[in-house]
């Protein structure tokens, strides 16, 4: 395969999972601040900082406010990482690698476009805003089902996963991140009627209220909420989950006798960090875990680059 | 305009219909309008969500566009596509042989057929191919012949192009999506296949690639990138073929070949499809600010290390000034007479003809030389006087620049209008593919239709549409 298609996979599918999850963040945002009885719109000013574009929104808008965070992170031009960009980058990546996808899964991917397209050319109002998240994320859906129903198993597939993985890995861990920066201001209602909301939210947003009842029980807290996104290895959107499919959706395209190092680099990450005890995690304190970590994945990131020949 | 009545190409001159539109006639009589009509419009939504659309010069990158497809089909008879194909392979071959020639000894020169200055004046001309032996001697591997048809069985040839044809994505998406939308009209019509051109390109391709390639030779389809108008036509050629879509930048001579980055290490090319202009081809050969092309690509083309698709300096033979002397260029290379016509051409860089062209500029239709998609060119007849006027001026500041023809009576092809079927003009471009092993014509190729009523330019990039064009089994 062409470095260029290789490159062109695992941003199509970066951005897709990228977009799928901003899409999860702003309902994350909007459920906490409709459960807030006073106070300021702090909710979205840790959403806009976990979602690593605070400074730009600052740059761009006066103060912020719900309606412009949501229109930031849903459709602003000047928001790289705005859904809205988000699927037009992933459709221009699918535009770059046409002959490796197959048609379904092309069509499914311009079918989200021209969805995206029609939907978020305006603002989205309040009312609307529930069904439109909706409606972004069965599209996104559609286009990973479609990979999943039509695709090869080959190196293309796995590109398209390492992309889609590497990205969820980092998106999970902002996710739970929003929870240190609304916190932020009062650490002292740990454990209140507010707090177990927020958490709420989070598990939430990442689809998982009857997965983590499944797996710890009614009554469970925030740490085995935290326990759950971080270490569990059968929630599908954990940090655990998607760093153990990354290694392996990496070994299927390294040759065999000797492993690349985004490969030992994945590996170090699993062995130092996620196969840990929660308490340990907490000890460590939960922010500098998870910035730690984001570091360590964008390193993966970028080895992969050099390791498959994206550039040069 | 002439008087003559114009030529329908399912309506004759008369109002006797034409045997090959039969029983898609009966078929159309039974058809309920208001069912086509949302059948119209989901031809629409099939073309936008296949992404097949294209960029328009000059506007904003991220505006895509359409085509508009017309769902009535032009049907050409078997015998009379049969007698057009033995043109159209006469003229590719003679066209193949006028390239040989000119980048070797010049005979058609020495032999005073061709003025020299209108093969070194050329700015198509490439002197880098002087002496240069294409694998299997072929420069043109795939051609497209426009034509246009002025009544019964007589066709016209308007234009060569040996460089880069484009289309022909359109030409099997509408079958495509005909297929889909009415495939009872394909159990009533039997209509002669198209779908499988891309394996045919690919095997024509492979039988070109240079002596020691291997037994299944590496093609590859160049395109200068996304932002290409034809960047869909690129990416569905090489997904069609099963082969890799490369831009300059995967690309670089390793070890004496052209190899693409791969992401286990650089692999060898064999045959190199490509859809950039010769200017971006190689920047250490040709323009040096090319980023589209390949450092170093003209000299291992000339060691015989790879084959390029179409030859570099092919140019110099769809040229607008050289079509006039095409008539001459079929008959030194073939001994035959030209069974396809071409249209009378005025050379404005001769002061005769143009005196003659500019005393009758209201009735001419006027092109660059080196112009395509019909920009830059004069209809008299629809033209007004202010753009008369001015391009009056441009013909006498540059008249080697111009050439002029009359405006045929083009004929015409029932398009689906608010009011039923309505006559509008086409024009026709088959797709030749042509190896070592032989010419081969895929049955019917791309019809443009001029889609506003009297129009005559039927190019996309000015309002033009397209239409399926069936050649039935007879």
């Amino acid at each position: 395969m062409l470095g260029k298609t290789a490159n062109g996979l695992f941003w199509m599918y970066r951005y897709l999972e990228r977009a799928e999850n901003t899409a999860r963040l702003i309902e994350a945002g909007q459920r906490i601040a409709l459960t807030r009885l006073h106070g300021s719109d702090d909710e979205w000013r840790a959403i806009l900082q976990t979602a690593g574009g605070l400074k730009a929104f600052e740059a761009a808008n006066e103060g912020v406010t719900k309606e412009a965070a949501i229109n930031w992170l849903l459709r602003a031009r000047e928001n790289g990482s705005s859904v809205l960009r988000c699927i037009e980058t992933a459709r221009q990546n699918a535009r770059l690698v046409r002959t490796a996808i197959t048609g379904e899964v092309w069509e499914s991917m311009n079918s989200t476009y021209m969805m995206a397209q029609e939907t978020l050319a305006r603002k989205v109002g309040e009312r609307d805003l529930p069904g439109v998240l909706v409606a972004l994320r069965r599209q996104t859906a559609l286009v990973r089902g479609m990979t999943h129903g039509t695709m090869l198993r080959n190196d293309i597939y796995n590109f398209a996963r390492v992309g889609t993985f590497l990205e969820r890995a980092d998106n999970t861990a902002r996710i739970l991140d929003v929870k240190y920066y609304v916190l932020l201001p009062s650490a002292s209602a740990v454990g209140g009627a507010v707090d177990n909301v927020h958490w709420e939210s989070i598990l939430r947003s990442v689809s998982a209220r009857g997965g983590f009842r499944m797996e710890y029980g009614p009554g469970a807290g925030p740490r085995q909420i935290i326990d759950f996104l971080i270490l569990n290895t059968k929630m599908p959107r954990s940090l655990a989950f998607c760093v153990n499919k990354l290694g392996e959706n990496l070994k299927y395209l390294a040759p065999p006798e000797h492993p690349t190092e985004a490969q030992s680099m994945v590996s170090r990450i699993q062995q130092d960090h996620l196969r840990r005890d929660i308490d340990d995690v907490l000890d460590y304190g939960l922010h500098e875990f998870i910035e730690t970590y984001l570091d360590l994945l964008a390193r993966v990131a970028r080895q992969i680059e050099v390791d498959y020949r994206f550039y040069e | 305009m002439t008087d003559r009545p114009v030529f329908d190409e399912m309506w004759g001159t008369g109002e006797t219909l034409r045997e090959p539109y039969r029983k898609f006639h009966d078929w159309f009589s039974a058809e309920d309008p208001a069912r086509l009509r949302a059948k119209q419009r989901e031809a629409e939504e099939l073309f936008r969500l296949s992404g097949i659309t294209f960029n328009v010069y000059g506007r904003a990158e991220a505006e895509e566009r359409l085509i508009p497809f017309d769902i009535i089909p032009r049907i050409i008879g078997g015998a009379e596509w049969n007698k057009l194909c033995k043109g159209i392979e006469q003229r590719v071959r003679a066209i193949n042989s006028f390239l040989y020639d000119v980048y070797h000894k010049q005979e058609i020169v020495k032999a005073g057929r061709i003025p020299e200055a209108m093969i070194s004046g050329n700015e198509a001309f490439l002197p880098q191919m002087i002496g240069v032996e294409p694998p299997g001697g072929i420069y043109t591997h795939i051609v497209g012949i426009d034509l246009v048809c002025t009544g019964p069985g007589e066709f016209f040839v308007l234009e060569d192009n040996a460089r880069t044809p484009s289309g022909v994505s359109y030409m099997l998406e509408n079958r495509e999506t005909m297929l889909q939308m009415f495939p009872e009209l394909f159990s009533q019509n039997r209509v002669q296949p198209v779908q499988n051109y891309p394996a045919l390109l690919n095997q024509s391709l492979s039988d070109c690639a240079p002596a020691g390639a291997a037994d299944t030779p590496v093609v590859a389809v160049l395109t200068p990138g996304i932002y290409n108008s034809a960047y869909f036509e690129h990416s569905f050629l090489a997904d069609q073929m099963g082969v890799e879509l490369v831009e300059g930048q995967d690309l670089r001579v390793v070890d004496g070949r052209v190899a693409m980055r791969t992401t286990d290490g650089y692999k060898p090319i064999d045959v190199l499809y490509r859809r950039v202009d010769d200017d971006f081809l190689d920047p250490l050969n040709f323009n040096p600010d090319s980023t589209l092309g390949v450092p170093g690509i003209m000299d291992v083309y000339r060691a015989g290390g790879i084959t390029i698709a179409n030859a570099p300096g092919t140019g110099i033979a769809d040229d607008k000034a050289i079509y006039s002397y095409m008539p001459d260029i079929v008959e030194f290379y073939t001994g035959e007479r030209p069974l396809l016509k071409n249209v009378p051409t005025w050379r404005c860089s001769d002061r005769e003809s143009l005196s003659h062209v500019l005393d009758n500029l209201g009735d001419l239709v006027v092109k660059e030389v080196h112009g395509s998609g019909g920009y830059g060119m004069l209809v008299g007849p629809a033209a007004g006087k202010t753009e008369l006027r001015e391009f009056r001026k441009k013909l006498e500041a540059k008249p080697r620049n111009y050439i002029a023809q009359p405006t045929l009576a083009l004929s015409t092809c029932p398009i689906f209008s608010r009011t039923g079927l309505t006559p509008r003009h086409v024009d026709l471009r088959p797709f030749v593919l042509f190896s070592p092993k032989g010419v081969t014509i895929t049955p019917g190729g791309l019809t443009r239709v001029a889609l506003k009523k009297g129009s005559l330019v039927v190019n996309s990039s000015q309002g033009g549409g397209t239409k399926d064009t069936w050649v039935l089994e007879d």
